[in-house]
């Protein structure tokens, strides 16, 4: 067994847990936040994303003790109370979602490929960072409107939550 | 996934310590390839040694041509390098393109090169620039340390540290990525120096990572796309799978040769 503690939305957290136990386990059933996915088993669909120390990463192909120590920002983590976060807001306006399923991971990938892109984004480079995450719903148009949208909402800074990083 | 124990090292010494202790012990590094064969139970590890918190194996430096990396180093590191972009911008471009952008904040070159998966972008990148790959013993030449599918020089205890290799006069890298995984279905790098060019090809060997003599002797004529019209590349000994024939391939590696060598001459 291992102790692990890490800030998970601000939050710090810790448990013990088997050595073997994802990070995504832990956040689903320790910590009780349902929000992040699994839809695969090969590491492929991404609907898994949370920020580990500000990155993006795929929280089913890591253990929990290999995060331990870290911050972890998940899909909860973004809104700043009813507010949702501008990539929250503009998945909604854009109709982003169907099914929903993928959308967390979605949303958790779009934040950081905008920050990561702080020139802006254009449509080709929307695609190209959506490899690892994949969508069975939506054919992705409006997942890349609504990303397109976002990053010029919080470019021009509106709406920006603390918490978002 | 069955049972493991995880261990954090902290230093490469205690690694070496902590894998002599356990029964059966792997390091882990951004366990983009490791923990996924584990949660399919294709491994099972007694003990799980963490290489991804030491400081010494991590980071980028160039000094002239010379270039080092640690083992450590992610992907999206290696991508986002702004010195090493300007002293050697494929090997930016082949990281930018590994899988997607999840796994480039975890994976990195150490693991890659440990891994040696066939289908893996940076095995070509060695080979074609005559790396070194540093471990804790000793220096490993990448045409010596690539043995077979996912086959490596490296003994149980061995930890790569770092690559080095020197910066050629001109080098580029294109693959066709598989659709689904993005690994290469046929990946060809090449470089160019004053003693000659070399063209390792990835994804397409039956026994993974390979130099195509076809594509280095008309290369070496001329380094130039138009050097390989008409090159045919023998399909013995390419792989055949759901994915492509061996005959497919070997055509790719032509027309990924061609886009390599375009990029190497910008
Ligand atoms: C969805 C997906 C897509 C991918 N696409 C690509 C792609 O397009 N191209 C590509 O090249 N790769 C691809 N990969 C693989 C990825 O690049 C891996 O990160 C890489 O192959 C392994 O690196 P790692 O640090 O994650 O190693 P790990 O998974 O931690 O380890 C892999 C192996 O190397 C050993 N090892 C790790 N570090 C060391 C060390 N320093 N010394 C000695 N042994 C060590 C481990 O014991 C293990 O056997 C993909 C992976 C995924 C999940
Ligand atoms: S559940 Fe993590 S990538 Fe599919
Ligand atoms: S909305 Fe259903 S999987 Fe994306």
């Amino acid at each position: 067994m291992s102790e692990v503690s890490m800030v998970v939305n601000g939050r710090r957290v810790s448990g013990t847990v088997e050595d073997r136990t994802l990070l995504v386990h832990f956040l689903r059933e320790n910590q009780g936040l349902t929000g992040t996915h699994v839809g695969c088993d090969t590491s492929q669909c991404g609907a898994c994303v949370v920020h580990m120390d500000g990155k993006a990463v795929k929280s089913c192909s890591m253990l929990a003790a290999q995060a331990s120590g870290s911050e972890i920002v998940t899909i909860e983590g973004l809104a700043n109370g009813a507010d949702l976060h501008p990539v929250q807001a503009a998945f909604k306006e854009h109709h982003g979602l169907q099914c929903g399923f993928c959308t967390p991971g979605m949303i958790m990938a779009a934040v950081d490929m905008i920050n990561r892109h702080p020139g802006g984004l254009d449509e080709k480079t929307v695609r190209a960072e959506l490899e690892g995450n994949i969508c069975r719903c939506t054919g992705y148009h409006n997942i890349v409107k609504a990303i397109l949208a976002a990053s010029q909402t919080m470019a021009k800074g509106k709406g920006k939550t603390k918490k978002a990083a | 996934m069955y049972q493991t124990n995880y261990h954090r090292a902290s230093s490469v010494a205690d690694a070496v310590k902590l894998q002599k202790k356990a029964d059966d012990g792997k390091f882990v590094s951004g366990g983009m390839t490791l923990i996924q064969t584990m949660k399919q139970r294709l491994a099972a590890p007694s003990d799980l040694i963490d290489l991804r918190h030491i400081k010494e194996l991590k980071g980028v430096k160039v000094s002239g041509k010379s270039v080092t990396i640690g083992a450590a180093t992610t992907h999206a590191e290696v991508a986002s390098d702004a010195k090493l972009a300007k002293a050697c911008p494929a090997i930016c471009h082949l990281a930018a393109h590994i899988g997607d952008p999840h796994v480039r904040n975890m994976g990195t070159i150490g693991g890659s090169v440990a891994n040696n998966d066939p289908a893996a972008d940076y095995p070509a990148a060695m080979l074609a620039l005559d790396a070194t790959i540093v471990t804790n013993k000793r220096e490993i030449a990448a045409a010596k340390f690539f043995t077979g599918l996912f086959e490596t020089a490296l003994k149980d205890d061995e930890i790569v540290t770092a690559v080095t290799f020197t910066v050629p006069d001109k080098c580029g890298y294109s693959k066709f990525p598989n659709p689904a995984s993005r690994y290469a279905m046929t990946g060809v790098f090449v470089a160019k120096r004053k003693d000659g060019v070399k063209a390792a090809v990835t994804g397409a060997g039956d026994d993974g990572v390979f130099r195509s003599k076809e594509v280095e002797a008309a290369l070496s004529k001329k380094f130039d796309a138009s050097a390989l019209d008409g090159v045919k590349v023998s399909a013995k000994n390419l792989m055949t799978d759901i994915h492509a024939t061996a005959e497919y391939r070997a055509n790719l590696i032509v027309v990924m040769a061609k886009r390599a060598v375009a990029a190497a001459n910008g």
